[in-house]
């Protein structure tokens, strides 16, 4: 219980972490309402088209181009930026934590293997390998998350390289060896839960940049073309830049705030899991 | 005090450049696979573009590119051609992939270019004056603009600026590069491209520029309670001083990290504000080479693109030295 409370005695002190979770809480509730309060799709024309917010009963942030009710379309697409931020990070998380894992605890070639190839896949330009992922494979929301998890792992596995090689010296490591316990416990079971403060804090803020990648896919056109996501309703509403400029400015705050809510959680976080560092960006 | 010399690190260079060659290669050769992966082959996804479906023409094409022969000689022969720089024909564009790129280049280098020198000059100011007045206003206000911009969605920042500044206040163009139906030559076509670069490279600067604020602001903070510029201020020296002259100095290295990654990886970063601005880039043309499905033209940028990160990343290394003489060259 120390933890918890310990926890949320940093939620009171920390405001900025406080409000993030509160925002992010609001985009889960949307994710999770869509369908609630609005049964029908998002694709469904509702009403006139080109209504400002206000303007037409019926929805209540105006529809779009084609009618559809903008609203619905936030709900909606919630549910598509959080599926795909925390699905790819998820898969990338997998696999960035088994590759820096085996290359931080046994060194040597294997370390050297798999850090060439972690940083050959760094040196392709992430959002450029991304997009010649979905070319290739398709636009879908398997194939958007695939993509996004290919571009994350490395960043994830250099982190986590880079605890193992500082706690397989420690003692308890050590100790574990001679009493005969099995690598992948050893690995797994022992270190693994040691490293897990840091690899949590990039994974917070990389759910954030794979929401924006996302939605810039979603924005180019090469969004999954069955769902509504906000990128996409950025992406049309970029054609009523002039007349209705709301529809692409709407989403837009979505997904600010969304992110931002996000790397505030993740800079809450840090300062909780690790008081002693100040805040850790990676690079883009 | 003499200064430090140094010698060339040759043997560092070669190992690097063998290094570097390497991993070009090894890039092509996933690229190469990744092609395969794609529905249909490479000829018929060309014959489909040029608007055909002429079994003959599908043949030919197959012949052409060898894509008749087995896997492993079309991997040697992709290679080759990559080794002689001949990255093929484009049907889509009707050009040589070569001189497609490199007649967009000067467009995307004069835009990012010009963003990464206003996001180095603004981070680095606006980084200093964070951290000189730490936890105070000033910080406090840089601070939570840093964080409101590291979470905007870089693009819509763009398609924002066209609505505020070209669009309601008129101030700017809306997108391209220059006024081509004014047939402007020598100053006037200078001005009338300066004119259009204002736009697009503000909103690519705005992006880079959340990251180093908040880098300087850090790595500032860390320097600022060292006790040599305990010293210097017990000097008297003056507190503009202290922060430019002595602490951004050694602050300044993991920007130099950073900038670098970011100049290696301009191709990448400008496709979303050359499709947005409709610059007529590389960026752009990587956009409409993916739309098109024009999927060797595609590759041939994603291997350029990594030829220019591997560039950047060995050039960083050698900044880092000549910045910090004691850094060792590995």
């Amino acid at each position: 219980m120390g933890t918890l409370k310990a926890f949320l005695s940093i939620l009171l002190r920390d405001w900025m972490m406080g409000l993030g979770l509160l925002l992010l809480l609001g985009i889960l509730f949307m994710a999770a309402t869509a369908t609630v309060f609005f049964p029908n799709p998002p694709e469904t024309m509702i009403g006139p088209p080109l209504q400002w917010p206000g303007q037409y009963p019926g929805a209540l942030l105006g529809t779009d181009g084609l009618g559809r009710d903008i609203l619905s379309g936030l709900f909606y697409g919630a549910r598509i930026s959080l599926l795909v931020g925390f699905a790819s990070v998820a898969v990338a998380m997998v696999f960035g934590v088994i590759v820096g894992a085996l290359a931080g605890y046994y060194g040597g070639w294997v370390d050297m293997l798999l850090m060439r190839l972690t940083e050959l896949f760094q040196t392709i330009p992430q959002f450029m390998l991304a997009i010649v992922v979905v070319a290739v494979l398709g636009a879908s929301i398997q194939v958007i998350i695939l993509s996004l998890a290919i571009v994350s792992w490395p960043a994830i596995a250099r982190l986590v390289r880079g605890e193992f090689l500082v706690l397989r010296e420690k003692q308890y490591v050590q100790g574990c060896i001679v009493v005969g316990m099995s690598d992948p416990r050893i690995i797994f079971l022992q270190i693994l839960p040691n490293a897990m403060s840091g690899v949590t804090v990039m994974s917070t803020i990389m759910i954030a940049t794979a929401i924006l990648m996302e939605s810039a896919l979603s924005f180019l056109g090469f969004g999954d073309p069955n769902v509504m996501s906000w990128g996409s309703m950025i992406g049309l509403g970029k054609n009523n830049l002039r007349d209705a400029w709301y529809i692409m400015t709407i989403p837009g705050i979505a997904l600010l705030v969304t992110a931002l809510a996000l790397n505030m959680v993740g800079d809450g976080l840090n300062d909780y899991l690790n008081p002693r560092l100040r805040s850790q960006r990676g690079s883009r | 005090m003499k200064p430090i010399r140094r010698r060339v690190p040759w043997a560092f260079l070669a190992r690097r450049v063998l290094y570097g060659v390497l991993a070009i290669l090894a890039i092509a050769v996933i690229n190469f696979f990744l092609l395969q992966l794609a529905p249909g082959d490479a000829a018929e996804a060309l014959a489909g573009q040029a608007g055909t479906a002429d079994p003959q023409y599908i043949a030919q094409l197959r012949a052409q590119f060898g894509l008749d022969q087995p896997l492993w000689h079309q991997l040697w022969a992709f290679i080759v051609r990559l080794a002689t720089l001949d990255l093929g024909y484009s049907y889509v564009f009707n050009e040589q992939v070569s001189v497609l790129i490199f007649q967009r280049m000067p467009a995307t280098l004069m835009l990012m270019g010009t963003a990464l020198t206003i996001a180095v000059a603004g981070g680095i100011v606006l980084g200093v004056t964070a951290a000189r007045f730490a936890n105070r206003w000033p910080d406090r206000l840089i601070s939570l603009g840093a964080l409101l911009l590291y979470g905007t969605p870089p693009y819509w920042i763009g398609l924002m600026m066209i609505l505020v500044f070209a669009v309601m206040l008129g101030w700017t163009p809306t997108s391209g590069m220059e006024n081509v139906l004014a047939f402007n030559t020598g100053w006037d076509r200078v001005v009338d491209i300066a004119h259009h670069l204002i736009l697009p490279a503000a909103a690519q600067s705005i992006f880079y520029l959340a990251i180093y604020i908040r880098l300087v602001r850090a790595g500032m903070l860390e320097i600022l309670s060292l006790d040599f510029i305990r010293v210097a201020r017990a000097k008297g020296i003056s507190e503009r001083r202290l922060s430019y002259r002595h602490a951004l100095r050694n602050a300044v290295l993991p920007l130099v990290t950073i900038v670098g990654t970011n100049v290696g990886n301009f191709l990448g970063g400008a496709v979303l504000t050359e499709t947005v601005f409709s610059w007529p880039g590389v960026g752009r043309l990587m956009f409409d080479a993916m739309f098109q499905r024009d999927l060797n033209l595609l590759l041939s940028i994603l291997v350029l693109s990594s030829t220019f990160v591997i560039i950047a990343n060995l050039v960083v290394d050698l900044l880092y030295a000549i910045i910090n003489p004691t850094v060792e060259l590995k």
